[in-house]
């Protein structure tokens, strides 16, 4: 059972890592509402922070440039994106299905057509990736010292 | 909910352009550029001023009657500013019903050391008139400035001269009427 946080949640996932082109194109069905800009798309930095080993100390990875975008449908509802890179058509699109897909109405077929195909292309691209690297992976381990 | 500034860093730099003018012209009214529809009972230079100024770096008080659901939703989704309950812990205070309005003494007038970390408040008055009421001098104003604020509680100015009495310390003071605001700094003196 996934609550509804964790649904948007991965639903603006998959939105934000989609290619641009490819949302433009799962899009062309569907009929988008009246809809106006809360927060018109605009381009900022984003310090990313990580954990050496994911358990470690907090560190500055580094800045990553990214777009967001908020837009309000007619009925109320707030669709919200942040998406890496400067693309503003892809964080407009991105908002607008956040704000789509909380409509109880149209989550099904949003969710049918336009999200599950996204995942699949982007489960496919990193298998891909991780496919065309494996070969060339290098296992380190280290040898018990004598002093230990 | 309410769309914010148009062009969020143009708009802004105007405003803050208009917020400049008031405060280094004390008692100068001075119109703020802004299209924007604030939520009640917000008043679209009170609104523009608030967007300018806030952020996630500056605690906010309201008092009740800006205390609302439409009016909180819309300013943490603009600025993202923490609100704080205690008038004394703010950075800025947003006072919409200036007739309850807390005394000035009940915000934060910064310290010896650290004057500028004083509150700046901004209160929403019925309307600003230029030209007639209190003589106001100091820095900034030539030779005297007179303004009259409609509205106040009867003791609005022996606050504003307790304020002057603090400096360097004290708040600053802007207030705010449809489109136009006007500034009462620490530095200000009010005459009669």
């Amino acid at each position: 059972m996934t609550s509804p946080t964790d649904a948007r949640r991965r639903w603006m996932s998959v939105l934000a890592q989609a290619s641009p082109a490819e949302l433009e194109t799962r899009l062309r069905d569907v009929t988008a509402p009246p809809h106006r800009m809360l927060r018109r798309p605009e381009t900022g930095l984003v310090m990313v922070r990580g954990r050496a080993g994911g358990t470690g100390a907090r560190f500055n990875v580094g800045e990553v440039t990214v777009t967001r975008c908020a837009v309000e449908l007619e009925g109320g509802a707030v669709g919200v994106a942040y998406v890496r890179g400067r693309d503003q058509r892809h964080a407009e699109l991105a908002a607008l299905l956040d704000a789509l897909l909380q409509d109880p109405d149209r989550r099904e077929g949003l969710e049918q057509g336009v999200v599950e195909p996204l995942a699949a292309a982007q489960a496919a691209r990193r298998r891909a990736t991780a496919e065309r690297v494996a070969p060339s992976r290098v296992e380190f381990f280290t040898m018990v010292r004598g002093d230990e | 909910m309410l769309p914010g500034l148009a062009d969020p860093t143009l708009d802004s730099q105007r405003i803050f352009r208009s917020v400049l003018e008031a405060i280094s012209r004390p008692g100068r009214i001075v119109d703020v550029p802004s299209t924007i529809q604030p939520p009640a009972p917000l008043h679209p230079a009170t609104a523009a001023v608030c967007l300018t100024l806030l952020d996630f770096d500056t605690p906010l008080w309201l008092d009740d009657a800006a205390a609302r659901p439409e009016v909180i939703e819309w300013l943490k989704f603009h600025c993202s500013m923490p609100l704080v309950t205690e008038p004394a812990a703010a950075q800025f205070a947003l006072v919409s019903d200036v007739e309850r309005m807390p005394a000035l003494g009940a915000f934060n007038a910064g310290t010896a050391e650290h004057p500028e970390r004083s509150a700046t408040v901004i209160v929403q008055v019925w309307a600003l008139i230029g030209g007639t009421g209190r003589r106001l001098r100091g820095p900034g104003i030539a030779d005297e400035v007179r303004l009259d604020v409609a509205g106040v509680p009867a003791p609005f100015w022996a606050w504003v001269s307790d304020n002057h009495a603090l400096f360097p310390r004290g708040v600053d003071l802007f207030m705010s009427a449809g489109r136009v605001i006007a500034a009462l700094p620490r530095a200000t003196r009010v005459e009669d």
